[in-house]
């Protein structure tokens, strides 16, 4: 056999590298998704750094800039001010860190508890598959603010609440879409075929199912972020969500909404950042779902 | 049952006696398996013909344990003596892939798109065998170059869907002999390929026959592949097996009228001027509403009273040949 004459060399670096190190490989190539990615990390550390180095502190109020028309953007104050004389630029700051902390938190909590219902669900089928997704219609079935409001009443106003509330019914769907998924791949052959080679069911959920429901996985995550971000800003808006002087993109852009015919900068500057997140973010998601796929190019 | 056996006296590869599956749906029960018994030598190859539907991949399906959550497999299934059927899911994850295998019909969807070739025949080696990642990459050159895939040190790293069908199914086959397994069930292996990749697919089985002494199991419902690579022929219709014998014996004297439709439907190059093929009129049976007598009852030239109140037993007519018919002989001359 010619199992003698092989080469090490030639066999030896390809050994090991397994379907993250090849899709990390593929995602590297992929110049629009790496932009993203630089350009996203570059915000988040904006964000994290500027208020550190700025000189005007977040609940810091300006008395002679607190009328709109001497609160646009100036040498001092380069977004300009808000309503009650503040500092917008370390405010966006701020706010990003939140936004971004809520967004990817409660997107990352989502997808975990998500992912591994629905495999679950699926994979098991039968009564298994049943109870589990009774569970989530009737977690489905429950008025978001109502959960919201109890989870305030029971353990007080807190930030990491938000993350809760909106993970808890962020995975909802993500539970839904990767049970669809696994449904379908379990009457596919590869998975027949693994079983028949006597693999057991813990290495078939997670080498054979997992990785081919990354795909719409991904996507939906791109998603999710924003809708979470969102949400968060429609918690806040109702008083149950950050107070301040802490704020949010979602915050930031609804007070922007309310002056936008007299400071327009107010709403402006977070709807940049914001939007500018949500852009490299969808960038990225497919430049991840492309490049886990061997079959792309 | 033993009257059946080819081979009396060696003890029998696999035993299956009165095995019975059955499915529960909504509209009721499907009888997909009826009181099906046969003996599997060391190394031959059997070959399991009928129309789709006839139940033939549900059989061997029960066997490997991979029945549909809704399916129930009953009677006895001894694999080397040792009982399988209904063991747990544990002990019979050491039996299939290391000592049983089996091949299924589409080779576009029998491999996972995500994972390497090399990942996926490693994964069986490194499960079954405790073989490191450099000899199990070893052991899977070796075999794909068995199973005459080209170059196959460097196509070891490639991913599925840069194969073509027939490459697949051969990676398919070194799958599933990688531990050399007694036991290969190839269902349907050539069925989504186009003819002349069929046509190669059964040569590398033919050779791999010889060289490994694995004995075969090969579900088709061509009378043609069966003829090319068989030593047995097992006929099955309704869940039923209705005619088993040596395939010479067998194409040359059929014993049951449906054995008789299916020779008779084969296309034949060497029959000219029918340009016509001649197709068994009727349909086959639904599994769940099984008739009281004889299942092929509806479409048989022969049928008389006792055909539709009894089942006929599959009853022994000569030394390895038997058949589950009440005629008593059938001219095949038509
Ligand atoms: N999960 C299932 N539920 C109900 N009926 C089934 C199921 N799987 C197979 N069957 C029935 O079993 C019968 C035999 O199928 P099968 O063994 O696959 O036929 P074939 O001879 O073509 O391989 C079919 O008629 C099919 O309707
Ligand atoms: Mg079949």
């Amino acid at each position: 056999m010619t199992a003698d004459s092989l080469s090490a060399p030639a066999a030896a670096p390809v050994r090991g590298r397994s379907l993250w190190d090849d899709a990390l490989r593929r995602l590297l190539r992929n110049r629009a998704a790496v932009t993203a990615a630089v350009t996203l990390l570059m915000l988040a550390a904006v964000c994290l750094i500027g208020p550190l180095l700025s000189p005007h502190a977040i609940d810091q109020v300006y008395w002679d800039r607190l009328s709109l028309d001497a609160a646009a953007p100036s040498w001092d104050h380069w977004f300009g001010n808000d309503a009650n004389g503040r500092d917008l630029m370390v405010r966006v700051f701020y706010g990003g860190q939140i936004s971004l902390m809520v967004g990817l938190t409660a997107t990352f909590v989502a997808l975990i508890i998500g992912v591994t219902w629905g495999a679950t669900a699926g994979f098991m089928g039968g009564q298994v598959d049943n109870i589990m997704m009774r569970i989530v219609d009737v977690m489905y079935s429950l008025p978001f603010m109502f959960f919201v409001i109890l989870l305030m009443v029971f353990f007080g106003r807190n930030i990491f609440l938000i993350f809760v509330a909106i993970g808890a019914v962020e995975w909802l769907d993500m539970a839904r879409i990767v049970r669809g998924q696994t449904l379908s791949l379990k009457r596919r052959e590869f998975i027949e075929a693994a079983r028949a080679a006597g693999v057991g069911t813990a290495t078939i959920i997670r080498r054979h199912i997992l990785p081919n429901t990354l795909g719409p996985v991904v996507v939906y995550t791109t998603l999710a972020v924003p809708k979470v971000i969102l949400l968060e800003s429609f918690i806040s808006f109702l008083g149950l969500g950050v107070q301040e002087p802490l704020t949010s993109w979602g915050v930031l852009i609804s007070e922007g909404a309310k002056e936008m015919e007299t400071a327009p900068w107010m709403l402006i500057w977070p709807a940049i950042f914001l939007a500018i997140s949500l852009f490299c973010l969808n960038f990225v998601g497919d430049g991840v779902r492309d490049a886990l796929d061997p079959r792309d190019r | 049952m033993t009257s059946l056996d080819s081979v009396p006296e060696t003890a029998p590869l696999l035993a299956v006696d009165r095995l019975n599956t059955r499915f529960d749906t909504p509209e009721g029960e499907v009888a997909a398996v009826n009181d099906v018994s046969f003996t599997i030598q060391p190394g031959e190859t059997i070959g399991i013909v009928g129309e789709s539907g006839s139940g033939k991949s549900q059989v061997f399906l029960s066997i490997m344990g991979l029945l549909a959550i809704n399916g129930r497999a009953t009677g006895s299934v001894r694999f080397r003596g040792e009982e399988v059927l209904g063991i747990p899911r544990q002990r019979l994850n050491r039996i299939r892939g290391r000592h049983m295998s089996m091949i299924f019909q589409d080779p576009m969807t029998s491999l996972n798109p995500y994972l390497k070739v090399s990942q996926q025949l490693n994964e069986v080696l490194m499960q079954h065998m405790g073989l490191g990642q450099r000899e199990a990459t070893k052991r899977s050159i070796a075999m794909l170059d068995l199973v005459r895939i080209p170059e196959a040190s460097r196509r070891i790293d490639m991913y599925p869907h840069e194969f073509s069908g027939g490459m697949r199914q051969r990676v398919m086959i070194a799958m599933a002999l990688l531990c050399q397994p007694g036991l290969l069930i190839a269902d349907e292996p050539t069925t989504a390929l186009d003819v002349t990749v069929q046509a190669q697919i059964l040569d590398v089985m033919e050779d791999l026959r010889c060289e490994l002494q694995t004995a075969i199991v090969l579900i088709t419902h061509d009378m043609g592949v069966i003829a090319r690579l068989s030593d047995r022929v097992m006929v099955m219709y309704g869940g039923r097996v209705v005619e088993t014998g040596p395939v010479q014996a067998l194409f040359d004297h059929p014993q049951h009228p449906y054995t008789a439709g299916l020779l008779r439907a084969m296309p034949r190059v060497d029959r000219h001027g029918t340009s016509e093929l001649y197709v068994i009129p009727g349909q086959p049976p639904n599994l769940q509403y099984l008739p009281a007598g004889c299942a092929y009852q509806d479409r048989c030239p022969h049928v008389h009273d006792r055909c539709l109140g009894d089942v006929p037993p599959l009853i022994a007519t000569a030394p390895g040949r038997a058949k589950a018919c009440f005629l008593d002989q059938i001219h095949s001359d038509a």
